[in-house]
C-alpha cells in the first residue's frame, strides 16, 4: 500500500506521532485494505490514542488475537537474528517484529520496570507454547479513511495501556477483551468485568486456545449479583432496577436507574446476558458456516453482519465478487434498512400511544417482509449473502415487481409524514426528549442514525464507498437537535434515500454470475470487512488458519457505541420516557453481547 | 385530522383470515384456534415472551403477530408483561448461561397450570449456537418444554399452526 499517497491528515498524524516519540511502522497486509496498517510498541498504545483523539480521529473498535500464527505466517519465519534473541530474552517472541533492531527496541520499551525481573525468569520459557503472544488491533477513522493499529503483548504478561481514557467508547470493548482473553488495559477507568457474568471465572479466558468450547459450566449458572453498580446517594434519590427480563417483547439486559421523583439522574446499563460465545464457536468453521453465524450476530442486521463477514473473508482470500452479486447485496442491505426503519418508526409512535402510526408502519413493514419472502426466500433475508456472492439470483419478474413497488411505498410515506408532523401531541412527546449532544455523540463514536441525529455526519456508503456504492451518489442525512424527533427524522429520510438507491441498483442489474466459486484452499490470511448497516457502520475481522478454517472472527456491531448514547441521553428525562428513548436508539443486545 | 381519518378509511380492515392461497388447511386454522382457546382457556390465553439468548430475529416475528394482518389478539391470545399473568411462556433463543437463572426464576414465577413453548430453531435444539461455555442450548435443557415451534425464525403462520397443534394435544 506504500505506493498509494497518504491523505493529508494521515501525514500530519504520522508527523505528530513521530514528534511525540511514537514510532509507527507501516505494514502492508492485503486483506486489511483499505485500512492503513501501522505496527507500534505496546507501550505507546495509550499515547497514540491521545494523539489521535486530539486530531479528531474516530475510534472504531479493538480486538485481540493470538500472535503465534501471525508470526509463523509473517515476520518470524526463518528470522535467524530473532531466533538468536530467544534464549536470552523470551519476551522477544511475543513482540510483533519485522527487524531485529526493532525487536531490541520494542522489548526494552515495553517491559515495565517492576515486571522486568520476573519477565526475564527462565520459567517464562515454559509459557511460550503455540500462543506466545496476543496481538491487539484497534481501528480509527478520519474522513472515511481507516487506520488499523496493531501491537503485540506477551502471553505471560498481557498488559498494555488503555485507550479508554482518550476514547470513552473504548471502555466496554476493552473490558470484553479483558474478560475473554485476559489482556489487561492499564489505567482503564472502570476495569470491572463486562461480558463475563458467572458462566466462567475471572481466571479463565474463553478465547484462549486451551479453553474448551464446552467450558466447565456449573449445572446452574448463578445470577451475577455482585456486580459493582454505581450506588445512589442523597436525600430523595431512589433506585429502580429493571431486567434482565423486561415487560415487553424485547431482548434481555439490566438497567439501573437512579431517580429523584420522576427525573432520571443516572442510568447504568449492565449487558452481556445474551452472550452466546459467538467468537469461540466461529473458530474452526468453514467460510459458509461463518457466514451463517454472522447472519445471527444480530437477527435484525443479518444482512449487514453477513456482508461484513463475507467481505472480510473475500478480502482474505483475494476473491472478487461478481458485479451482479454486489448489486444484489446492496439491494438486500437497503431492504433491511427500510424494514427496520419502518418497524421502529411505528414502534416509537406506539411508545407514546399513537396507535395509528404503529398500525400503518407495521402494515408497511409486513408487506415489505412478504416481498422479501417472495423474492429472496426469507422474510428477514437470512442466509441470502454467502461467501463469494449471494445464495440465489433475483428473477427478472421479481426485479420488475420490486421496481414497481417502490413508488407506492414512497407515496404512502409522503402521505403519512404530514400526519405525523401535524400531530401536536406526538411531536410534543418526541421533540426535546432524550437529547444527545453532538459532543457526546462524537466522543463515544455513536454510529448510524444515532450519530447522524446529533451532527455526526458519517456514512460509510458515502464517505468511503465500497462496491457497489462507489459508483452511485448516496445522499447524506444529518440532523442536529439530537432528540428522539431527530432520530425519527433521520430514519424517515433514510428510507427515502434507500428507495432511491434501490431504484438505481435495480436499473443497473446486468445478467451475470451471482456467486464466485469459493477457493478450494486459501492460505492463512486475514481480512477486514466494513459496511454501513441500517444501524450504522458494521465491522468484521476474520483470520483463516493454514487449512482455510476460521481461526478468528470478531464482529463489531454499531450498538457497541450506541448503547452508551442511551445512558447519556436519558439524563434529566422522566422515567416514563425511557421506553421511547430506548426505542429511538434501538441498540442490539445480541450484537453487543456476542 | 381529516387526512388521518381518510387514511384509516382508505386502508380499511386488512386483517386476513389465516390462510395462504396454496394452503387450504390453513384456512380453517384461525377459526379452530379461536374455538379451542374459547373452550380450553375460557377465551383468553396469556403469553409471556422470554428472550433467553436469541439473536433477536425471533422477536421480530413475534412482534409481527401483533400487526394488523395477523392480529393474534383476535383469537384471545395476548402478550402479557409479567410471568405472573401468564399461561404460557414463549421462550426464544438458545438459553445463554447468563440467562439461565433468570429463565428459571421466570418459570418459577409463572403460576400453575403453565406451559412452555420453545420458539425457533435455537430454542428447539440450540440452533446455530448449540451448547457451549456460554450457551445451555435447547430450552428443554433448562426447563420442561411442552411444545416446539421450529423455524429460523418461525414465520407468523407457523406460530398460528404451532399454537393450534399445542392446544389440540
Ligand atoms: S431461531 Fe434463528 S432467528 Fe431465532 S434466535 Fe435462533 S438464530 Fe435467531
Amino acid at each position: 500500500m506504500t505506493h498509494i499517497q497518504h491523505p493529508t491528515w494521515l501525514t500530519e498524524w504520522l508527523e505528530l506521532a513521530g514528534h511525540q516519540g511514537v514510532s509507527l511502522n507501516a505494514q502492508s497486509i492485503r486483506g486489511l485494505a483499505p485500512a492503513w496498517v501501522f505496527r507500534l510498541d505496546a507501550v505507546h498504545w495509550g499515547r497514540i490514542a491521545e494523539i489521535s483523539a486530539a486530531q479528531g480521529l474516530r475510534w472504531m473498535g479493538v480486538w485481540v488475537d493470538e500472535a503465534a500464527d501471525y508470526y509463523r505466517s509473517h515476520a518470524l519465519r526463518g528470522n535467524a537474528a530473532l531466533d538468536a534473541l530467544r534464549p536470552v530474552m523470551p519476551l522477544a517472541q511475543s513482540q510483533d517484529i519485522v527487524s531485529p533492531a526493532d525487536a531490541t527496541q520494542s522489548v526494552a520499551g515495553y517491559v515495565p520496570t517492576q515486571n522486568r525481573r520476573e519477565a526475564e525468569q527462565p520459567r517464562l520459557l515454559e509459557n511460550v507454547g503455540t500462543m506466545d503472544g496476543y496481538s491487539i488491533s484497534a481501528c480509527l477513522e478520519q474522513q472515511g479513511d481507516t487506520v488499523l493499529l496493531r501491537c503485540v503483548v506477551p502471553a505471560a504478561q498481557p498488559l498494555l495501556p488503555s485507550q479508554a481514557l482518550a476514547y470513552p467508547g473504548a471502555d466496554r470493548l476493552e473490558r470484553h477483551a479483558q474478560d475473554l482473553w485476559g489482556v489487561r488495559f492499564q489505567g482503564h477507568p472502570t476495569p470491572q468485568r463486562w461480558t463475563r457474568h458467572q458462566a466462567w471465572s475471572g481466571q479463565q479466558f474463553p478465547l484462549h486456545d486451551g479453553f474448551p468450547t464446552a467450558g466447565t459450566p456449573q449445572p446452574v449458572t448463578p445470577p451475577d449479583n455482585g456486580y459493582p453498580f454505581l450506588a445512589a446517594q442523597g436525600a430523595g434519590v431512589y433506585e429502580i432496577p429493571v431486567g434482565p427480563v423486561h415487560a415487553g417483547i424485547i431482548e434481555p439486559g439490566h438497567f439501573r436507574f437512579q431517580a429523584v421523583g420522576e427525573t432520571v439522574l443516572n442510568l447504568e446499563e449492565r449487558l452481556g446476558y445474551v452472550h452466546k460465545g459467538i467468537e469461540k464457536i466461529a473458530v474452526g468453521r468453514d467460510a459458509f458456516g461463518l457466514a451463517r453465524l454472522a447472519g445471527r450476530v444480530s437477527g435484525d442486521s443479518t444482512v449487514a453482519h453477513a456482508w461484513a463477514a463475507c467481505m472480510a473473508m473475500e478480502q482474505a482470500a483475494g476473491l472478487s465478487v461478481p458485479p451482479r452479486a454486489l448489486l444484489l447485496r446492496a439491494i438486500l442491505a437497503e431492504r433491511e434498512r427500510i424494514a427496520n426503519h419502518l418497524g421502529d418508526i411505528g414502534a416509537m409512535c406506539n411508545d407514546v400511544a399513537f396507535a395509528f402510526a404503529n398500525y400503518q408502519f407495521s402494515r408497511l413493514r409486513e408487506l415489505w417482509q412478504r416481498d422479501n419472502a417472495a423474492w429472496f426466500g426469507h422474510r428477514l433475508l437470512m442466509d441470502c449473502i454467502v461467501p463469494g456472492g449471494v445464495a440465489a439470483d433475483l428473477t427478472e419478474q421479481a426485479a420488475a415487481a420490486m421496481q414497481a413497488a417502490l413508488a407506492p411505498l414512497k407515496r404512502e410515506l409522503e402521505e403519512l409524514r404530514p400526519i405525523l408532523a401535524a400531530n401536536s401531541i406526538l411531536q410534543n412527546r418526541l421533540q426535546t426528549a432524550g437529547e444527545l449532544h453532538a459532543e457526546i455523540a462524537a466522543q463515544y463514536g455513536c454510529l448510524g442514525y444515532v450519530g447522524r441525529a446529533s451532527s455526526g455526519d458519517f456514512d460509510r456508503r458515502r464517505d468511503h464507498p465500497y462496491a457497489p456504492y462507489d459508483h452511485i451518489h448516496v445522499t447524506g442525512v444529518c440532523y442536529h437537535t439530537g432528540d428522539v424527533a431527530a432520530r425519527l427524522d433521520v430514519r424517515y429520510d433514510e428510507i427515502g434515500v434507500a428507495l432511491d438507491l434501490l431504484e438505481q441498483f435495480l436499473a443497473r442489474l446486468q445478467p451475470g454470475l451471482v456467486c464466485a466459486d469459493w477457493p478450494q484452499s486459501i492460505p492463512a490470511a486475514e481480512g477486514l470487512g466494513l459496511v454501513e448497516g441500517w444501524r450504522g457502520e458494521t465491522l468484521a475481522y476474520v483470520r483463516f488458519d493454514a487449512k482455510g478454517r476460521i481461526a478468528r472472527y470478531f464482529p463489531r456491531d454499531p450498538s457497541a457505541f450506541n448503547w452508551y448514547a442511551l445512558e447519556k441521553l436519558i439524563h434529566d428525562n422522566i422515567v416514563p420516557d425511557f421506553p421511547l428513548c430506548n426505542k429511538s436508539v434501538n441498540g442490539s443486545y445480541s450484537g453487543q453481547d456476542l | 385530522m381529516s387526512s388521518l381519518l381518510s387514511k384509516i378509511a382508505r386502508i380499511g380492515i386488512i386483517t386476513e383470515p389465516v390462510k395462504t392461497p396454496d394452503d387450504a388447511e390453513l384456512q380453517q386454522l384461525g377459526i379452530t384456534l379461536k374455538n379451542r382457546i374459547d373452550r380450553r382457556f375460557n377465551g383468553s390465553l396469556a403469553i409471556r415472551q422470554v428472550d433467553a439468548g436469541s439473536c433477536n430475529g425471533c422477536e421480530l416475528e413475534i412482534h409481527a403477530l401483533n400487526n394488523a394482518f395477523y392480529d393474534i389478539e383476535r383469537y384471545g391470545i395476548h402478550f402479557v408483561a409479567s410471568p405472573r399473568h401468564a399461561d404460557i411462556l414463549l421462550v426464544t433463543g438458545p438459553v445463554s448461561r447468563h440467562m439461565q437463572a433468570a429463565l428459571l426464576a421466570t418459570y418459577e414465577a409463572t403460576p400453575d397450570p403453565k406451559w412452555v413453548i420453545a420458539f425457533g430453531g435455537c430454542a428447539a435444539d440450540g440452533g446455530e449456537f448449540g451448547e457451549s461455555y456460554a450457551s445451555c442450548g435447547a430450552v428443554s435443557n433448562v426447563i420442561p418444554v411442552d411444545a416446539v415451534i421450529g423455524g429460523c425464525p418461525p414465520r407468523p403462520v407457523d406460530v398460528v399452526k404451532g399454537l393450534l397443534a399445542f392446544i389440540d394435544r
